[in-house]
């Protein structure tokens, strides 16, 4: 017979159960009996500037960790603060725990001081949501949260908290199984054999074969099995911005990113493929252009472990549900080692012909920094980014060699996410070097949190390119809005006074010559955040662009249009070599 | 876009507080409109059933079954096909019905199994069940007679 617990201390007990060693949140009227128990307890405990931050911490934390995040807020506007950072984490299925405070049971519905509908707010973006009425169902429902936010696809899972659930008490009787009968099916899909041989006929059967994968390869930790695959059955890999990481950029079968922003070459590949592979990947609209066009010779095989993307957007010939790892090993079985050297020729040949282009401008280019950023951390840095033209060049300009090495938020396309999302793959691996190369539009929605990184003295290193402009909307204002900068000129902020007030190290760079060097300076930065302000190329485009809802051969900003203008290509290398295997040059 | 038609989905769900509104969000979150909904405790009273009849084209309709079987609370979502359910409403119908037309009315109401529920000074309340087309039918026959208001529970339907 255990004795009483207060519903705080449990939560903490089965917190600590899961194995949460951090968590980020900022305190409240109702939850200070969580963060007292909290503050008694092991876990470190981050307070954050906005919640915003913390829940984007939490995120960055599980996508660099591949464990639950853990975040928290307290009632009314402290849940709302959270919204975005569940909204990201839900669209990018990514592990999070939140746990906000609530009015006491009595009062809920009476409009109380800080009272909001937390589950009714959060609802849409939430794997799932509960509302402890009852200290005696804590333990049950922080076990059961945890399960639903790793399991299947993942996602973040709310706890609403009353201030009487974690103030009441009762006995802890932790339980040991989870069983929710709505979800068995949802955890570990049953897996079709025939489904697998059926994809695995489809391939053989194949002259043109691509891969496309998305970070639900990561999320399942497939990637072993994914090199195996291609290996095997000679095939080239071409990943969503998600899934960057999943497939080695070094590895000749790479074909980097698809998509809007993707490489020429790989969106050609694509158009021209006779056999699609996607696996954990969901034809996201970025990446599909114009659905009914999307590798339109191909057959499609889908592999998910969630069947509502199968046929979503775009219909498949060969959908699989299940375990993406456990598939692949099955596939891995079944497929032959295809002939593919002529589709690989064809590959090579077009890699040769359409690499990136730039043309060097007077004031820095984004996408030579962040080659150089590239080559000072050989590819081996975590990078977190903010959304825009700059996450777009990091996607195309960084090479990913390791899963888990990008940390970006891509279906919601979060601005804001880069900082906090830093902060939290720093606590998750202390000893690695964590960038996040941003916007200034971007940066500046959650600067704030620089603050948090100087209290934890965490190394992480910004990188801001600096336009003075939300420079993909300035960018789509000059396609297609006729050059009316409608509300994207940002004001001019001095980043490097902001960097210094927060307690971090700021440095200025206005010319090309200096870049290389304030990178190795940064680097050499290990007890404080260093904010770098790259003074970059305003009226820079993103390059190639397949406009919304084109097919994926009608692209904008081709090789041969950016040659004519005097761009310079930016030949990526396909084979490691071990000096300089990660450098774009 | 392909034309809707009307489907009938028998889910079961956990049978507690916010299950209605997840369900409901989730089919308005994605455009559709429920025709009707009904819900009630089954045989097992942690478990309840919900009869939802929507509008979709056959593509979305299959969306929405997955994005059903994705919420947590649902244990099982099934399509009833035409010729596999039997279904029922309810109908309850207020008239200003003069005492002399009454006759002429539970005439009418006969072949329906339809009787009247209720009298009152300035008419009557008619009640009757059976399938949705069949009540569709009742109705039509009823606005001659003078409907002041009408009252549905929409489908519940159950395999056979």
């Amino acid at each position: 017979m255990s004795t009483k617990m207060k519903g705080a201390k449990i939560l903490i007990e089965c917190l600590q159960r899961e194995g949460v060693e951090v968590a980020f949140g900022i305190p409240g009227g109702a939850n200070l009996p969580t963060f007292d128990a909290l503050y008694q307890s092991s876990i470190n405990l981050i307070l954050t500037v906005h919640e915003q931050g913390a829940a984007h911490m939490a995120d960055g934390y599980a996508r660099a960790s591949g464990k639950v995040g853990v975040c928290l807020a307290t009632s009314g506007p402290g849940a709302t603060n959270l919204v975005t950072g569940l909204g990201t984490a839900y669209m990018d299925s990514i592990p999070m725990v939140a746990l906000t405070g609530q009015v006491r049971t009595s009062v809920i519905g009476n409009d109380a001081f800080q009272e909001g509908d937390t589950i009714g707010i959060t609802r849409p973006v939430t794997k799932h949501s509960y509302l402890v009425k009852d200290v005696k169902d804590m333990a049950r429902t922080v076990r059961e949260a945890f399960y639903i936010a790793r399991s299947g696809r993942p996602g973040p899972v709310l706890i609403d908290l009353p201030v009487d659930s974690t103030v009441n008490e009762t006995e802890f009787v932790y339980p040991e199984k989870v069983d929710i009968r709505g979800y068995r099916l949802q955890a570990e899909p049953p897996i079709s054999l025939d489904a697998i041989q059926r994809a695995a006929d489809a391939i053989n059967a194949s002259k043109k074969p691509v891969l496309y994968v998305g970070a639900g390869v990561i999320h399942a930790g497939a990637a072993v099995e994914l090199l195996e695959l291609a290996h095997k059955a000679h095939i080239p890999v071409t990943t969503s911005l998600l899934g960057l990481g999943a497939f080695p950029e070094t590895d000749a079968l790479s074909l980097g990113m698809l998509g809007m922003h993707g490489f020429e070459y790989t969106n050609y590949a694509v158009a021209q493929c006779d056999c699609l592979i996607g696996v954990g990947a969901r034809f996201d609209d970025r990446v599909t252009g114009k659905p009914d066009e999307f590798a339109r010779n191909a057959k499609k095989i889908h592999i998910d472990v969630d069947p509502s993307s199968i046929n979503k957007t775009v219909m498949v010939d060969y959908p699989v549900v299940g375990d993406v790892k456990r598939v692949l090993c099955e596939l891995i079985k079944l497929v032959k080692p295809l002939d593919t050297r002529d589709w690989l020729g064809t590959i090579h040949d077009m890699k040769a012909k359409y690499p990136l282009v730039y043309r060097e401008k007077e004031k820095i280019l984004p996408q030579y920094v962040i080659q150089q950023i590239s080559d000072a951390t050989k590819g081996n840095a975590v990078i977190a980014t903010g959304v825009g033209q700059h996450q777009m060049w990091t996607a195309q300009f960084y090479q990913f060699n390791k899963p888990r090495s990008i940390i970006t938020s891509g279906g919601f396309g979060t601005m804001g996410f880069g900082l906090p999302a830093a902060i939290g793959a720093q606590f998750a691996r202390p000893n690695e070097v964590v960038w996040d190369i941003d916007g200034d539009g971007s940066f500046q929605m959650t600067a704030q949190e620089l603050a948090t990184a100087a209290q934890h003295k965490l190394p992480v290193k910004v990188a801001i390119m600096n336009n003075q402009h939300h420079g993909m909307v300035r960018q789509w204002q000059d396609m297609f809005y006729e050059g009316r900068h409608a509300a994207s000129r940002l004001n001019a902020v001095d980043f490097v006074k902001l960097a210094e007030a927060n307690g971090c190290v700021g440095i200025h760079v206005e010319k090309q010559q200096d870049v290389r060097k304030a990178i190795d300076q940064a680097m050499q930065i290990n007890d404080k955040p260093t904010v770098i302000e790259f003074m970059v190329e305003r009226a820079e485009n993103c390059w190639p662009m397949i406009a919304p809802g084109k097919a994926h051969d009608q692209l904008k900003g081709t090789y041969e249009e950016l040659i004519k203008e005097g761009g310079q290509p930016q030949h990526r290398r396909a084979e490691a070599d071990e000096e300089s295997k990660l450098s774009l040059g | 876009m392909s034309a809707t038609n009307k489907y009938t989905l028998s889910c079961l769900v956990e049978n507690h507080f916010g299950v209605l509104v997840r369900i409901a969000g989730l089919i308005s979150a994605r455009g559709f409109n429920i025709d009707s909904l009904s819900v009630s405790t089954t045989e097992d009273p942690s478990v309840s059933r919900m009869t939802i009849v929507v509008d979709a084209d056959p593509i979305k309709l299959e969306q929405v079954k997955n994005q059903l079987n994705r919420l947590i609370d649902v244990i099982e979502v099934k399509e009833l096909k035409d010729g596999q359910f039997l279904d029922r409403e309810l109908l309850l119908v207020r008239m200003n019905v003069s005492r002399e037309r009454q006759g002429d009315l539970e005439a009418l109401l006969k072949p329906f199994d339809g009787k009247i529920a209720d009298v009152f000074n300035a008419g009557v309340v008619v009640e009757a069940t059976g399938s949705t087309a069949k009540l569709d039918l009742l109705v039509e026959q009823l606005r001659a007679y003078g409907i002041t208001s009408l009252v549905r529970t929409g489908r519940v339907a159950l395999e056979r």
